[in-house]
């Protein structure tokens, strides 16, 4: 990382704890809006944030690797998330998740390396009556069908 | 949005300004109003909402919170989310109006981050409320302060356990904390806090507006009111509907036009498998308790793959704080392999039986305690078929 790019996230990092304000509670909506912009939590920043707010890193890094919405490495700029759980999954997911495999050239867990999405599975996202359904970053697609993958994934560029 | 079968909730002749009337009179009425009811936790754990607000109000301290649980995680629950979305005003409301009641002058909705989506829509309802007076300082008027900010879930389905909802609002790993003391005294911050539900907040509102009296004249003597389903799986018209406690599965079943159903697995993932022969059980507290969830599977369904999904559910959101579930549920997954290899003996999953019975007393939190209630049922309802897989 260079020098210039770790001070505009140590300003940015700071701007965070001034809106939020730069008590322990104020941990998951900060890391939330640096996975947010970032796509993930690096080191550095899992760093600054626990100075910040006066804590040990590894306090920083034991909430970000909790939680699934975020990640200490880089993904890509789309998440795509295919929801597994058991109504998706009767409504017919295993055809979806073929389809995302096979059009996005890239396995469960895999980015593609243009960086531009990152496939992987979720539970369930209280879509249940219109499955199987999936989240592109936060927008839901329902009823999905692989013809109709082809068309959604079209939409991110 | 298929909203179907509205009756109480859902009737929008029942949405009154209920936050009006809350706060003309005394707090201590409010929770008696509530207590009178009968109202029960609509989450699924089935606390009765009076009791702890009467707890949370006479326990001492200067700063209390109100917490509103839409961490709406259970597989095949999606009622919250329509609450949300569109009786946005019941919610919010009745969290102010549960604010008055215990004396608490800030609240969190806890969203779960799947439904970020919701965010700038609830967010600018706020901002309406407060522009109208309905949130804020001196709310309509009168000595009470009430603000609520919106808090957002990072996809952890253990967040929806009130303890492990309340140490990630701390900004500490969403993991479970023992119990006793309850969050009704030692809560947010160390304070009284009361978390309920979206739907029990709604219901609230209903019963300012209508009288705990005219409310518990719905439902059974024991579950008052009605509940909010949501049903998907294998029907014609899956959505969320309005029940009255009581409804039998069959009845159910009718509603959304099921057909060739074997089995019905009634609160999601933590919840019972409910096979044919006993579809004449009711939706209530003194039978089949649930959060909502119904999911129906017809008889072309393989009852080991449904199990197998609930299994690897509980298997990645165990938060692996303690070892009955961390290492638990990847033992009775692990026996549902061996089975679809055939590898498995008859009384090898009689022991993972017990090994469940072992989870639901000695986890920590209600993930593990509730986690082997699908195998247990499943196993108990289709062993023959289960078997004759392999």
């Amino acid at each position: 990382m260079l020098v210039t790019e770790k001070n505009a996230l140590t300003i940015e990092i700071e701007d965070l704890t001034k809106r939020f304000g730069n008590q322990r509670e104020s941990l998951l909506p900060i890391l939330q809006e640096v996975q947010l912009k970032h796509g993930h939590i690096s080191d550095f920043a899992q760093q600054e944030i626990a100075r910040l707010l006066d804590i040990h890193p590894v306090e920083v890094y034991g909430v970000v690797t909790f939680f699934s919405f975020l990640s200490t490495e880089p993904k890509g700029r789309f998440i795509v998330r295919l929801c597994q759980t058991i109504s998706c999954d009767l409504a017919g997911k295993e055809a979806i998740a073929h389809t995302l495999e096979k059009e996005l050239g890239i396995k469960f867990g895999e980015t593609t390396q243009d960086k531009k999405f990152t496939l992987e599975y979720c539970n369930c996202i209280g879509m249940c009556d219109q499955g199987p359904a999936l989240l592109i970053n936060e927008q839901v697609f329902t009823k999905v069908t692989p013809s109709k993958v082809i068309d959604i994934l079209k939409k991110f560029n | 949005m298929p909203i179907l079968n509205k009756l109480v909730i859902f009737d929008e002749q029942n949405i009154n300004d209920s936050l009006k009337k809350a706060l003309s009179i005394e707090p201590k009425d409010v929770v008696m109003e509530v207590r009178e009811s009968g109202l029960k936790g609509r989450g699924g754990a089935g606390f009765p909402t009076g009791t702890k607000w009467m707890l949370a109000s006479s326990a001492n301290s200067k700063q209390k919170y109100v917490v509103c649980n839409a961490d709406e995680g259970e597989p095949g629950t999606f009622k919250d989310r329509v609450l949300l979305d569109e009786y946005t005003k019941l919610v919010f409301e009745g969290m102010v109006i549960g604010g008055y009641a215990i004396g608490a002058n800030k609240g969190f909705l806890y969203l779960r981050g799947e439904y970020r989506y919701l965010l700038d829509k609830l967010n600018s309802y706020l901002e309406q409320m407060r522009k109208e007076n309905r949130l804020g300082n001196n709310i309509l008027g009168t000595n009470f302060s009430f603000d609520i900010e919106i808090r957002l879930g990072s996809g952890a389905y253990v967040c929806g356990e009130e303890s492990a909802l309340i140490e990630s609002l701390e900004g500490h790993r969403g993991e479970a904390r023992n119990r006793p003391p309850f969050p009704v005294n030692t809560g947010y911050l160390g304070s009284p806090t009361i978390v309920n539900n979206v739907e029990t907040f709604a219901s609230v509102h209903i019963i300012i507006a209508k009288g705990a009296e005219w409310y518990s004249k719905h439902g059974t003597s024991k579950s008052t009111g009605t509940k909010l389903l949501s049903i998907s799986g294998d029907c014609k018209k899956p959505g969320v509907y309005e029940v009255p406690f009581g409804i039998t599965i069959n009845e159910i079943l009718k509603l959304v036009e099921a057909e060739n159903t074997k089995a019905v697995q009634v609160g999601g993932a933590s919840g019972t498998c409910i096979p044919k022969a006993e579809f004449e059980r009711s939706i209530s507290f003194e039978d089949i308790s649930t959060g909502g969830s119904v999911i129906i599977f017809n008889e072309t369904r393989s009852m080991l793959h449904i199990l197998e999904n609930f299994m690897e559910f509980f298997v990645e959101e165990s938060c692996g704080q303690c070892t009955p579930c961390r290492i638990g549920n990847v033992k009775l997954l692990d026996g549902l392999k061996k089975i679809r290899k055939g590898e498995c003996s008859l009384s090898y999953i009689h022991e993972l039986i017990e090994l469940g019975k072992s989870m639901q007393i000695a986890s920590k939190c209600g993930l593990g305690q509730s986690s082997p209630n699908p195998f247990i049922s499943i196993m108990t309802h289709f062993e023959n078929e289960i078997f004759s897989q392999r």
